[in-house]
């Protein structure tokens, strides 16, 4: 009964968003209030269903009904039952319903925000985001029920969750992506309304910025959980493959970041208006781009979902629609000529586009590493990929510019910056970051490697720069407390998400530099030296989880005769299914992690063992919080209240001469 | 002329789209198996229904045979499984292969919902199955009379599937 409940409840919630998407927009074209009216009701509505669906699902996994194909195939009664709850989102169909839910979230989020807006605005962006609902319910309802019922012949006992996925960074990986996913819908679906309205000032800038920005934090935490996981779980201490599905969520992001700084010149400058809408359009393709990939079993992946080539030919469907759709109206409706306002080489607009052009120059890259298997599959040259080679010939120069322009940008004024005031405040910077670049190498053992002392000079680069920044803005200032207090929160965010990709910058370019590894063959009692670290295998055990067994190794670790850890790294047998897991056994710490992990056993009770110490890898992670959390204030940035009730004001104003068209 | 400009994001997104098409019709998993065509693996291993006697690639020897790779944990198997034992009723050769499985569970699983094998190979640390190239349960393979790999089904083998991939095969191996 309970699933039947759910499935009738997504039902309703498609119904509710099929009519969210045309009231409220045809409400719009002949002004009728009423019908506007309706969307923001009609989005809470929806939100209500599909959550009722949700919580049906993860009731029909707390009580194990293997009745339900989805359950049975993606939970087991032995299974614990926090991982019950997170297998709903463990396969195809129930991160759909996911991703349905967060997108209900958001449009409800944007209902009860938006009641400053002007009407029209607001019935037309939720209208949009009811379009996007539509199309997800009816793939999920029509391609992908999660509700189907085994009847007759119910499976007794489900064929477990896939152990990968049997893990705490699992838990909440996928939401936090999802939210930063789909978050970025809001952004696209304000780009729409405006260029539905043909209105194009900057106003739209102004609304988007606080819920772009917060889809990027999510999305930022959401990959960095990921990569966390990959780190620990797969056994071999890597931290990014360059795999499709990591490229799928990192696509939107780079597009994302792109996009917040774009929209920041936008709303204060009134330029790259167009180049701005084109952004947000781009950041949620990448979006959808990267479930039609996941999903459709077009690219092959660790993370391949069951694959149905139905499903692929629905969301293509749904991608032409939605992408082919708005490039279309965005090809029709932006004017074609420039904006005439001017600005400067070392101005600020001039480091924003710059920092848009790099950005947007590393992601055509990626999306062509990505898709150059299908591509050569499609033109007949055979199965093949683009390794980790090609990604980080690329990758690598390219951020290494943007992460030194990134130091100068906000140093600069907007308009012009006079050269000889910024090359005076960026003097000391520059021969603090060169000095501490070349001596730091030197505190490495081995030979001098120049890569280590670039990305040195770059980070440090970075934080001198953010420091004289400070340092300036509080120069006619009373005393430093009263400075900053008058600072705006967006100044301290900025700077903290700069310093995060400093962290991330040293942490990739150390543990890539500096990482010790060791394949060897241990026995019971034997040990081995790595970079300092003396590791004894003290004992191998069986013991028995619940729904697993493992073999467990003993590891001490010690560092010039002090103990530093014991590890407990574990091969897994998994009871359903018989899947081996490597379980790693780690010691954290901010400088360095120690990594042991079981590989096969080997004849003779031996086995193959994998050491490994990995310098500051805890950083990339650190990094990416940092920004996170940076992505986050700035939406208690006081500014933003101030001025969205400004703009409002001053949108209504100019309503009043345009007539509903 | 500038207006014409803005359009090509749109070219460019159709090409995309293009390619995407063209790549659903491909398959990424579609190894064309590197062992169609080539003998079934080397192995060495006892039966469910025998847990001392060893056999070996001749019980495909002389009969053209279906080899289905099975196992109790696998739910797809169990909807695969009343075909099976109709295909065999039909006196269609169906050769097991117990896949990284609990002995007992899988002979408690034959006497409970018949058996569809004329034996089936123990496979338990999945060796074999990592020779053959198994991705999951269940999949099914044809071999023909000499013990070669013709042919290659990955999940459940239904009617659509018999009579549209395996049965035109079998029949002319066995008219051959």
């Amino acid at each position: 009964m309970i699933p039947e409940l759910g499935h009738f409840a997504l039902v309703l919630s498609l119904g509710l968003s099929l009519l969210l998407s045309v009231l409220p927009l045809s409400g719009s074209f002949n002004g009728r209030a009423l019908w506007m009216s309706t969307a923001p009701s009609l989005a809470t509505g929806s939100f209500v269903f599909v959550a009722l669906a949700f919580v049906c699902l993860s009731y029909s996994f707390a009580i194990d009904d293997f009745s339900v194909a989805y359950v049975a195939s993606n939970s087991n009664s032995l299974l614990p039952w926090y991982y019950k709850l997170s297998a709903v989102w463990g396969g195809h169909e129930g991160s759909l319903l996911l991703w349905v839910l967060i997108l209900t979230v958001w449009t409800w989020a944007v209902a009860l925000k938006s009641a400053h807006m002007p009407i029209e605005m607001r019935a037309r962006v939720l209208a949009v985001m009811g379009m996007v609902a539509v199309g997800f319910l009816s793939f999920t309802l029509f391609t992908s029920n999660p509700f189907d019922r085994l009847l007759p012949g119910a499976p007794v006992e489900g064929s477990d969750l896939n152990p990968l996925l049997q893990d705490f960074g699992l838990i909440i990986h996928p939401p936090m992506l999802y939210m930063g996913y789909v978050g970025f819908s809001v952004s696209f679906a304000f780009a729409i309304a405006t260029l539905i309205s043909g209105r194009l000032d900057s106003a739209w800038a102004r609304w988007s910025r606080p819920w772009t920005n917060l889809a990027w934090a999510f999305l930022t935490v959401g990959i960095a959980l990921g990569s966390w996981w990959a780190y620990y779980e797969l056994g071999w201490g890597g931290w990014w493959f360059w795999d499709p599905v990591e490229n799928a969520s990192f696509m939107p992001w780079l597009a994302g970041t792109a996009l917040m700084h774009s929209l920041a010149v936008t709303e204060k400058r009134g330029v790259f208006k167009s180049w701005t809408l084109l952004l947000a359009i781009f950041t949620f393709s990448l979006s959808l781009l990267g479930t039609f990939l996941v999903r459709s079993g077009v690219l092959t992946s660790v993370h391949a979902f069951a694959t149905d080539p139905e499903r692929g030919l629905f969301i293509l469907a749904f991608l032409l629609l939605v992408v082919g759709g708005s490039l279309t109206l965005y090809a029709l409706r932006v004017p074609a000529v420039r904006s005439s306002v001017s600005f400067l080489g070392f101005s600020r607009e001039w480091f924003l586009l710059s920092n848009n052009v790099l950005l947007v120059v590393v992601l055509f890259t990626v999306l062509l590493g990505t898709l150059y298997p299908l591509i050569a599959d499609a033109l007949g040259w055979g199965k093949l990929s683009v390794g980790p080679p090609y990604f980080n010939r690329f990758f690598i120069p390219l951020m290494g510019i943007l992460c030194v322009l990134l130091a100068v940008g906000p140093l600069t004024q907007y308009k012009r910056t006079p050269a000889a005031k910024l090359l005076s405040n960026l003097r000391w910077p520059f021969v603090g970051a060169l000095l501490l670049g070349v001596v730091t190498p030197l505190a490495a053992d081995g030979p001098y490697l120049w890569q280590a002392s670039v990305a040195v000079f770059i980070a440090s680069w970075i934080v001198f720069a953010a420091v004289q920044d400070l340092r300036t803005k509080l120069r006619h200032r009373a005393s430093w407390r009263e400075g900053l207090s008058k600072l705006p929160l967006s100044f301290f965010c900025m700077h903290l998400a700069h310093l995060g990709m400093a962290v991330t910058l040293i942490g990739v370019s150390f543990v890539s530099l500096f990482n010790e590894a060791r394949d060897v063959r241990l026995s019971p009692g034997k040990s081995l030296d790595v970079a300092g670290y003396h590791f004894e295998l003290v004992e191998m055990r069986k013991l028995r989880g619940p729904n697993y067994l493992a073999d467990e190794g003993l590891v001490v670790v010690t560092y010039g005769g002090e103990e530093v850890a014991v590890l407990l790294p574990q091969k897994r047998r998994y009871f359903s299914g018989g899947n081996l897991m490597t379980e790693a056994g780690i010691d954290a710490g901010l400088f360095r992690d120690v990594f042991v992990a079981l590989g096969e056993p080997l004849d003779n009770g031996d086995w193959a063992v994998r050491v490994q110490v990995k310098p500051f890898v805890r950083w990339i992670w650190l990094g990416a919080l940092f920004m996170g959390i940076a992505g986050l204030l700035t939406v208690w940035d006081k500014r933003y209240r101030f001025v969205t009730r400004k703009a409002a004001i001053s949108a209504e104003a100019q309503e009043v001469p345009v007539a509903a068209p | 002329m500038q207006r014409l400009k803005l359009f090509i994001p749109l070219a460019v997104f159709a090409a995309l789209a293009l390619l995407f098409w063209q790549g659903l019709k491909l398959d990424p998993n579609a190894m064309p198996s590197a062992l169609i065509d080539r003998p079934v693996p080397p192995f060495h291993l006892v039966t469910l229904e025998d847990g001392s006697q060893k056999v070996d690639r001749s019980v495909f020897k002389g009969h053209v045979s279906l080899l289905n790779v099975w196992a109790t944990w696998c739910v797809s198997c169990r909807v695969e499984h009343p075909y099976l034992n109709t295909l065999a009723e039909q006196g269609v050769r169906i050769v097991g292969l117990n896949y990284k499985d609990d002995v007992d569970q899988a002979r408690k699983w034959l006497a409970e919902f018949h058996n569809p094998y004329v034996l089936s190979i123990v496979d338990a640390d999945g060796r074999l199955g990592l020779d053959l190239g198994v991705f999951g349960a269940p999949e099914t393979y044809v071999v023909d009379r000499e013990g070669i790999i013709r042919f290659k089904h990955v999940g459940v083998v239904d009617e659509r599937v018999w009579l549209r991939d395996l049965r035109p095969l079998i029949q002319q191996l066995e008219n051959q």
